[in-house]
């Protein structure tokens, strides 16, 4: 009774009370969903609730508001011949309710509602069975297996576990102070630096009020002789200059290592956190606009943090300090030298949003540039095999010309703003000439006063022309970190589990529990079903796009199951660490990858700290050891992109000896030899006996000669296991198995005979 | 003929394993009368034409060193180079030095261009000589102290330890590392 009033308050609000007072004494609530279309696919929500005695189902009248009594219900009686059945193709999938006379209701949903709809289904099928059998399966509650808490049978995701709202979204140049934490003392130091250099700058300027008032102008009225007055002036000047040297050299080398660290920092930090995202986040980004979001945007940052902040810093407090100081001299002629101050403040305001949005458009644009090189390069071969390099220089051209075009509308507003805040800025020293001249006209003022000012108001005005021309530079700089903050929000798509689970070594028994996957809206395994045992060598068979490959991500948990689950050794993958449980798992891929770098150091990826002798012995038994030893450098050739040009079938030798190396416990094979010829394939047919020995093998091959030492061949189709059994038992079902193998034989010893 | 080679080599691997440091040799080598090298295994048998290879020429010279037949199949696998009888280690060494070719660049004279293909002048161990570079790529790092040069055809230059260049060669290789 309680598990069915928890199910009460997981209905949605509006729901509820109507639903209650639908239900008869004792009929038990199973399981709801609340379809979100309508016949004709318009937006309307509606909702059915399965019972353990029917199935009911209203939906929202157009206008008025759900529970205020105009719904209508609808109820269908439910027996032994009900089936439930959701029908799914593209965004728009279909829940039918069918009998043995026909369908008798149907109901539209979008990709959203996907799982509830087959959470209904599953559960009236459960039901079903468990009414059949007399048990009562479904009552066991699930495990979370990131965190431990349980999670209601139909809820799918743990919610203690759910991902929290999104991060507000502060200025991303703000959060890069959280990266600065660390670096706190220097950056005192560096401000405090800042100051005194700042402050020693501005005592040659104002000294000039006493040279020419003190020194100067008696000499020149009425040839007073002050030259003892005027070295003491000199000096001064002479001290000030290096103290101010010194000080700004001090104050550039602390700022730039800091600013340097920082954004080393913030780039190691991008690229760990890039690299233990899950693979999908991977599938859906183009490698050029990540590599120049780790190279080029914070190296944008470093440039804007070592010397344009610091540049800023020391400008606004040089703009402080100078204002105080006019005013002080003299507060009326400093107000009217200020006039233009607002205009300009306002005139930046008005730009900055401009810019920031340019400078976003421009690295979107740069993005895209280097991702035409980084798609074209590794495919030139294609490119050139299908003579398209005019092609592919007109691709590059095209997103280069938008590169310059979102540069030059960036130019058009600085070009224009650039100038007025000059002009702004000699207009505002021509007020101090003029009210400067008119007040020592008057008398107010000495000219020595006028001097001083003239000096330090241009000080204050080129340091308000750079700090305005900086603008460009924060808002650049902050496209640039909204950038690389873009990547560092990411979630990985295979969470860390919250209490994990040490795996150690494994046993290497894998189960899989009801497993469904989709990609996007398109579900691509529909519920499997298996176990391997211990050192068993499995062999997926089925035609392309089966979902065999989508299986074995799974099970290296590159992604992780929609519904359902994967167990090794009894324990859901997801509650190891990810990197503690890939250990485990040996992968030799159809295309194997080869690092830049020596052959030991390509064999001994998967554990770097492997002896020379381990390394040769896994070579070895991986039959690359002989070809090795004739290359020049035996063990030590370099290989990889700039690296020795090796064979298909070399490369693949050296891709088993690297998972031999690690002793893996579970190893997977993705099409290991199916890009190689005959002979070679035999050589490696040979290394992969020695690798598959003793360990749990999932192995994927099309020529099914390959899987003759698998124990038990699977034969996956749509998503769905249609076969399992050894390979004459399949051949002697007539199924799907024992037509593949008819259809290769053909193909081999075929007609003409010359097909491979 | 494929099965009986691969066994010699094994059994041969276990041989020199287990007798390399102590007693009998287990294999001998000679020149014949036409300059080939000859191994006699430890079953008696003979095999011309063998070549002897160094698993680990730059990281590990001394260890890891394979007599392979002409057709590149491994006959002996000597696991330790130190750990063979003095007279057969001189011997295999002495094979070894005919077969390598890496000249060890003491100083690098000149660097005709900044860009490549750049003709160097260098002087190495075994005398002066010049060579193309094709590009800046084929200039390795190998750790810390040594790099690696390969020339346009193929040959290679060992620099065994920059540190120890003088400052012009120094300069010259910066660029490259």
């Amino acid at each position: 009774m309680n598990r069915t009033d928890e199910k009460w308050d997981a209905l949605p609000g509006p729901w509820r009370k109507a639903t209650a007072s639908l239900l008869e004494a004792g009929e038990v609530l199973l399981a709801w969903f609340e379809p979100d279309l309508d016949d004709h696919l318009h937006y309307a929500r509606g909702l059915v609730v399965l019972t353990d005695r029917r199935l009911l189902s209203c939906s929202e009248p157009a206008a008025s508001p759900v529970g205020c009594g105009a719904v209508r219900w609808q109820s269908w009686p439910l027996n032994e011949g009900s089936r439930l059945r959701t029908d799914e193709h593209g965004s728009a999938a279909v829940l039918e309710l069918v009998d043995g006379s026909g369908r008798l209701a149907c109901w539209h949903y979008t990709a959203a509602q996907t799982t509830a709809a087959q959470q209904l289904v599953q559960k009236w099928a459960s039901w079903q069975q468990s009414q059949q059998t007399g048990s009562r399966s479904d009552g066991t509650l699930a495990i979370c297996p990131s965190c431990g808490a349980a999670i209601p049978a139909d809820a799918g995701r743990c919610q203690s576990c759910a991902a929290g709202p999104a991060k507000p979204s502060l200025s991303a140049l703000f959060r890069l102070a959280s990266f600065s934490r660390s670096r706190a003392g220097l950056i005192v130091l560096g401000f405090l630096l800042t100051l005194a250099a700042t402050a020693a700058s501005l005592v040659p300027p104002y000294l000039t009020r006493p040279i020419i008032d003190d020194v100067i102008r008696p000499w020149e009225t009425q040839h007073i002789d002050n030259s003892a007055l005027a070295l003491w002036y000199l000096g001064g000047l002479a001290v000030a200059a290096i103290v101010a040297w010194a000080l700004d050299w001090a104050k550039l080398y602390v700022l730039a290592w800091v600013s340097e660290r920082i954004s080393a920092d913030l780039r190691a930090k991008t690229y760990a956190h890039l690299q233990r995202l899950s693979l999908e986040f991977f599938g859906g980004k183009r490698t050029g606009d990540l590599i120049s979001r780790i190279s080029n945007d914070t190296e944008r940052l470093c440039n804007f943090l070592s010397i344009n902040l610091i540049d800023f810093a020391s400008d606004i407090l040089m703009i402080v300090m100078t204002a105080a100081m006019l005013l002080w001299i003299n507060p009326l002629l400093a107000l009217a030298a200020l006039c233009p101050f607002p205009l300009i403040v306002w005139m930046v305001a008005r730009v900055r949003g401009r810019l920031l949005r340019g400078y976003r458009q421009a690295g979107a644009a740069w993005g895209a540039m280097t991702s035409v090189v980084a798609d074209a390069i590794p495919g030139i071969r294609v490119v050139k095999a299908f003579a398209q390099e005019s092609r592919e220089i007109e691709r590059f051209n095209a997103s280069n010309e938008r590169v310059f075009h979102a540069a030059n509308r960036l130019n058009k507003v600085w070009s224009l703003f650039g100038p007025t805040v000059t002009l702004l800025t000699t207009c505002g020293l021509l007020i101090v000439w003029a009210s400067g001249v008119w007040q020592i006209y008057l008398g107010r003022i000495t000219l020595g006063v006028l001097t001083a000012f003239l000096a330090l108001i241009s000080k204050f005005y080129t340091r308000m022309e750079s700090m305005i021309r900086m603008g460009s530079a924060v808002q650049r700089a902050s496209a640039s970190a909204q950038r690389i903050f873009e990547i560092l929000d990411k979630q990985s798509n295979v969470p860390e589990p919250v209490r994990p689970i040490h795996p150690g070594r494994l046993q290497g028994r894998i189960e899989l529990r009801g497993v469904r996957f989709k990609y996007g809206t398109r579900e691509v395994l529909h519920g499997l079903d298996l176990t391997v045992e211990p050192g068993e060598m499995i062999g997926l068979v089925g035609p392309t796009g089966a979902g065999k490959t989508t299986l074995i991500n799974l099970i290296c948990r590159f992604y992780d199951v929609s519904a359902g689950a994967i167990l090794v050794d009894g324990i859901d993958v997801r509650s190891f660490p990810v990197e503690e449980y890939r250990r485990n798992i040996g992968i030799v891929l159809q295309e194997p990858f080869l690092f830049y770098g020596t052959i030991a150091e390509n064999i001994a990826y998967g554990r770097p700290n492997a002896s020379r002798e381990e390394i040769v012995a896994a070579a070895r038994a991986a039959r690359a050891h002989e070809f090795i030893l004739r290359l020049p450098c035996g063990y030590d050739s370099l290989v990889g992109e700039r690296g020795q040009n090796l064979s298909g079938g070399e490369r693949q030798r050296i891709s088993i000896a690297r998972a031999l190396l690690i002793d893996p416990r579970i190893l997977i094979l993705d099409e290991a030899t199916s890009s190689v010829d005959t002979e070679t394939e035999r050589e490696i047919q040979a290394a992969l006996e020695n690798l598959v020995r003793g360990r749990t093998t999932i192995a994927i091959a099309h020529r099914l000669s390959t899987l003759r030492r698998a124990d038990r061949l699977v034969v996956v189709e749509n998503g769905h296991i249609t076969e399992i059994g050894r390979h004459d038992e399949l051949l002697g079902a007539r199924g799907s198995y024992a037509r593949l193998y008819q259809a290769q034989m053909e193909l081999v010893y075929g007609r003409d005979g010359n097909g491979k | 003929m494929e099965n009986n080679g691969r066994s010699q080599a094994e059994l041969g691997n276990k041989d020199s394993a287990a007798n390399g440091s102590t007693g009998p040799r287990p294999f001998g080598l000679h020149r014949d009368a036409w300059g080939r090298l000859v191994l006699i295994d430890a079953y008696g048998r003979q095999h011309t034409g063998v070549d002897v290879v160094r698993a680990f020429p730059l990281s590990d010279p001394r260890r890891g060193i394979a007599i392979c037949d002409a057709e590149g199949r491994e006959l002996v696998w000597l696991a330790d180079l130190d750990a063979l009888p003095p007279p057969l280690a001189r011997q295999i060494e002495e094979e070894l030095a005919k077969r390598e070719f890496v000249p060890i660049i003491r100083r690098i004279l000149k660097v005709s261009a900044p860009v490549e293909p750049s003709e160097w002048e260098v002087e190495t161990d075994r005398g002066r000589t010049s060579f193309v570079l094709n590009s800046e790529d084929d200039v390795h790092e190998l750790d810390a102290h040594r790099a690696l040069i390969t020339d346009a055809h193929g040959i290679r230059y060992l620099i065994a330890d920059i540190e120890q260049l003088d400052a012009t060669s120094r300069r010259l290789l910066e660029r490259y590392l």
